[in-house]
C-alpha cells in the first residue's frame, strides 16, 4: 500500500486555482522529486499536504497510510509522521529552539503512545542528532530561527526532521539560498535520514539538489499539473534542455528579462559529484 | 460642577471622619483635599483621561480599609525614616495639583511607608512591599503611600506587589528619590482582584549620573490606571518598562512621562501589551526634553498584541522636544499572532491552542527577561504561562 496517495487534487488560494488535478503515489522508502518552474504549484502542494489553511482544497483526495489526510489538522498530520521542511522557516523570537523542539517531540511521542522524554533523554538525543547534522549547540539555545542565516535556517529544518523522525518528509526548496557547502551539508543530513521506512518528497526548482539527494522518481509540475514523470534521468534531461525543452515556460526566467530571456541562460547547478 | 460635588460629598464625609494627624501632615492633607474638591474626578473630556472612564470609581461608595501593607521584611541596611523627617520629600515628587487621585491619596495619608537607603549602601536583597486588599459586600478603598529616599551612590531594588480579593479600590502613590550616582531597580506587580480598581502614581526623581529602572506589570483589576513619571538630572539614565495583559472586560491605561530636565540624559522605554476579549488598553508615553537638556538620548517603544476582534488599543507617543541636539525615537505597533508562525509551530505537532499560547508568551518574553529579581521573574513566568493557557482556551 502506498504511504501517500494523491488523487486529482485541486486547490485554490483566494479563489485562484493553483493545483489543477495532481495525482501522485508515494511508497514507503521512496524519494520523489517534484520539479517545476516558479508558479507551477510545487510549494502549494507541499503546504497543502502539511495542512496550511491558506489553501482550500476544492476537489480530490489525499490518503496517507490509508486515512483521509485532508481531514486532519496540521498538528495531527505532524503527529502522524508528516514533516514539512519550510522554504522560508519562520522566525519565532522569544521561544528557544530547544524548548520548541522538546515540546514538539513530546507531543508527537505522546500521540504515538511512547513515553515523553525528560530533559536528560532529550539532551542525549539532541547531541546525537547534532553530530549527524553538523549543527552548532549555540544555535539550539537561540530563539527559533531568529537571526539565523539562510543556511542555518535550512540546516535547522533538517535537524528538526532528524529529531522528529517523520515517516513522510516534504522538503520545500531546501536548496534555495544555499551556497555549495551549505547545500552539501544539508543534503548529507537528508541522505543520512533516508530509510526504507521513510518516504520523501523533494520540491525543487533546480536540478542541482538532486545531484546530492538522488531521487527514485522525478515529476515535472507545470501550471498545477504533473506534465511528466520519470526516473532520476528526467532531472538530468531538464538540466540540459531546461523547462523549455518540455515546452514549459519558466515564470522566473520570464520575470527576470521579459521577452528576451532564453531558459538555457538560467544558471544550472554545480557539476555532479562522482 | 454639580456632578463633581455629588461625587466628592462621600469623600468629604470620610475625610472629616479621619483622626487628626500631626500638624505638618494635617496641613498637607487639608491642602490636598482642598485641591481634590476643586478638581473632582476626571471625565473623558479631560485629555489625560480621554480613554479611561472612572465614573465607576466616582459613583461608588467605598468604606475605608486600613492601608494593608505587608512588609516581607526590610533588608538589613535599609532605614525606616520617621514620618516627620520624610516630610521633606513627601508630596514633593508626586504633585497633587493636577491629578485628583494623587490629591485624594495625599488627603488620606496615614501610615505611609517611609524608607531610606543610606549613602553608598549596597542592598542586595529587594525591599518588598506587599499590599493586600479585600472587599466585602461594600467595596473598600485604601490609599497606599510609599516614599523611598535612596542616598547618593547607594544601590537597591524595590518590589511592590498588589493583590486582593473582592471588590475594592486601590489608590496608590509611590515616590522615589534616587540620589546622585545611585542605582535603583523598581518593580511593580499588580495582580489585583478582577473586581478591583487600581489607580497608581509612581514618581521618581533621578539624580545626577544615577540610574533608575521601573518594570510595571499589570495583570489584574477591572480598571487600571498607572501614571509613571521620572525626572532626570544631568547624565541620568532611566528605563521604563511595562507589560499589561487584559482580557474579559478589563481596562488598563498606562500614562508615562519622562522628563529630561538636564543634558546628557538617557531613557529607554518598552511597554508591551496583550489584549484579549472585549478588553481595552491605553498607552500614552510623553517624553519631554527641556531646553537645556542637550545630548539627550531617548527611545520609546510600545507594542501591542491583539488576540480578539473586540479588543481595543489606544496608543499615543507625545514628544515635546525643546532642545536641538538630541536623539529621540519612538515607535508603536498593534499586531495579531502571526498566522505563518502558528502554522509553523503546528506543523511540528504542537496543538493550535499551545501554539497560540507559546507565541503569546514569546511576545511578552523580552519584558520578562529584563526582570533581574529571579524570584519575581519565575513567579511571573508561571502566572503568564497559566494566563496564556486560559486565553488560548477561549
Amino acid at each position: 500500500m502506498p504511504l501517500l496517495q494523491i488523487t486529482n487534487l485541486h486547490a485554490t488560494v483566494a479563489d485562484r486555482e493553483i493545483l489543477k488535478g495532481i495525482s501522485l503515489s508515494v511508497n514507503p522508502g521512496e524519494v520523489h522529486a517534484i520539479m517545476g518552474p516558479n508558479g507551477s504549484g510545487k510549494s502549494t502542494l507541499a503546504q497543502v499536504l502539511a495542512g496550511r489553511e491558506l489553501y482550500r482544497v476544492t476537489a480530490g483526495e489525499v490518503l496517507y497510510d490509508g486515512k483521509d489526510l485532508l481531514a486532519l489538522s496540521p498538528e495531527d498530520r505532524a503527529r502522524e509522521g508528516i514533516f514539512l521542511a519550510f522554504q522560508y522557516p519562520v522566525e519565532i523570537p522569544g521561544v528557544s529552539n530547544m524548548y520548541f523542539l522538546k515540546a514538539a517531540l513530546n507531543t508527537i511521542r505522546k500521540h504515538r503512545g511512547l513515553p515523553e522524554y525528560d530533559a536528560m533523554d532529550f539532551l542525549e538525543l539532541v547531541r546525537e542528532k547534532m553530530k549527524l547534522m553538523e549543527i552548532d549547540q549555540a544555535l539550539l539555545n537561540r530563539p527559533v530561527n531568529a537571526g539565523f542565516s539562510g543556511g542555518e535556517k535550512k540546516r535547522n529544518e533538517i535537524f528538526q526532521m532528524a529529531v522528529l523522525e517523520p515517516r513522510l518528509a516534504i522538503l520545500d526548496e531546501t536548496d534555495s539560498g544555499l551556497d555549495i557547502d551549505a547545500l552539501r551539508a544539508v543534503a548529507s543530513g537528508v541522505n543520512a535520514l533516508r530509510s526504507p521506512a521513510r518516504s520523501m518528497i523533494v520540491v525543487t526548482h533546480y536540478q542541482r539538489l538532486l545531484n546530492y539527494i538522488v531521487p527514485d522518481f522525478v515529476h515535472v509540475l507545470s501550471q498545477g499539473r504533473i506534465v511528466k514523470s520519470g526516473g532520476k534521468e528526467l532531472a538530468l534531461e531538464l538540466e540540459t534542455s531546461g523547462y523549455a525543452g518540455l515546452g514549459i515556460e519558466d515564470a522566473e526566467a520570464a520575470e527576470v528579462a521579459p521577452g528576451t530571456a532564453s531558459v538555457s541562460e538560467r544558471p544550472v547547478g554545480e557539476v555532479a559529484p562522482v | 460642577m454639580t456632578a463633581v460635588a455629588e461625587h466628592t460629598a462621600e469623600w468629604l464625609a470620610a475625610f472629616t471622619r479621619q483622626d487628626a494627624a500631626a500638624p505638618w501632615l494635617q496641613d498637607l492633607r487639608d491642602a490636598a483635599f482642598q485641591r481634590f474638591s476643586e478638581l473632582g474626578f476626571p471625565t473623558t473630556h479631560d485629555e489625560e483621561w480621554r480613554f479611561t472612564n472612572v465614573a465607576r470609581i466616582a459613583r461608588a461608595n467605598f468604606s475605608p480599609l486600613a492601608v494593608p501593607i505587608g512588609f516581607r521584611g526590610v533588608p538589613d541596611g535599609v532605614e525606616t525614616i520617621r514620618p516627620e523627617d520624610g516630610a521633606l520629600y513627601l508630596a514633593c515628587l508626586a504633585s497633587y495639583d493636577r491629578n485628583p487621585f494623587v490629591a485624594l491619596n495625599t488627603a488620606f495619608i496615614r501610615d505611609f511607608v517611609c524608607l531610606g537607603v543610606p549613602k553608598g549602601a549596597i542592598i542586595a536583597e529587594p525591599i518588598r512591599l506587599e499590599f493586600l486588599s479585600s472587599g466585602g459586600s461594600q467595596p473598600t478603598v485604601s490609599h497606599p503611600r510609599v516614599l523611598i529616599v535612596v542616598g547618593p551612590d547607594a544601590h537597591c531594588t524595590i518590589v511592590e506587589s498588589y493583590v486582593g480579593g473582592g471588590s475594592y479600590f486601590t489608590n496608590a502613590v509611590t515616590e522615589i528619590v534616587v540620589g546622585d550616582r545611585a542605582v535603583v531597580d523598581h518593580y511593580k506587580l499588580q495582580r489585583e482582584s478582577l473586581d478591583a480598581f487600581h489607580v497608581a502614581t509612581l514618581q521618581a526623581k533621578v539624580g545626577r549620573s544615577a540610574s533608575f529602572s521601573t518594570h510595571n506589570i499589570s495583570l489584574g483589576a477591572a480598571l487600571t490606571r498607572n501614571d509613571v513619571g521620572a525626572v532626570l538630572a544631568e547624565g541620568a539614565d532611566a528605563t521604563l518598562n511595562g507589560l499589561y495583559i487584559a482580557g474579559g472586560s478589563q481596562h488598563v491605561d498606562n500614562h508615562t512621562v519622562i522628563d529630561h530636565a538636564k543634558p546628557h540624559g538617557v531613557s529607554h522605554e518598552l511597554y508591551k501589551g496583550i489584549v484579549d476579549g472585549q478588553a481595552s488598553a491605553v498607552f500614552n508615553g510623553r517624553i519631554i526634553v527641556r531646553k537645556d537638556a542637550q545630548k539627550t538620548d531617548s527611545k520609546q517603544t510600545n507594542k501591542n498584541l491583539v488576540l480578539s476582534g473586540d479588543a481595543v488599543i489606544n496608543t499615543k507617543p507625545e514628544l515635546q522636544i525643546l532642545a536641538d541636539d538630541v536623539r529621540c525615537t519612538h515607535g508603536a505597533t498593534i499586531g495579531q499572532l502571526d498566522a505563518e508562525a502558528l502554522f509553523y509551530i503546528q506543523s511540528r505537532g504542537v496543538g493550535a491552542r499551545e501554539a497560540r499560547s507559546l507565541l503569546t508568551y514569546a511576545f511578552a518574553q523580552d519584558v520578562v527577561d529584563r526582570i533581574k529579581v529571579k524570584t519575581l521573574r519565575d513567579s511571573l513566568e508561571r502566572v503568564l504561562f497559566e494566563t496564556f493557557h486560559e486565553h488560548a482556551e477561549q
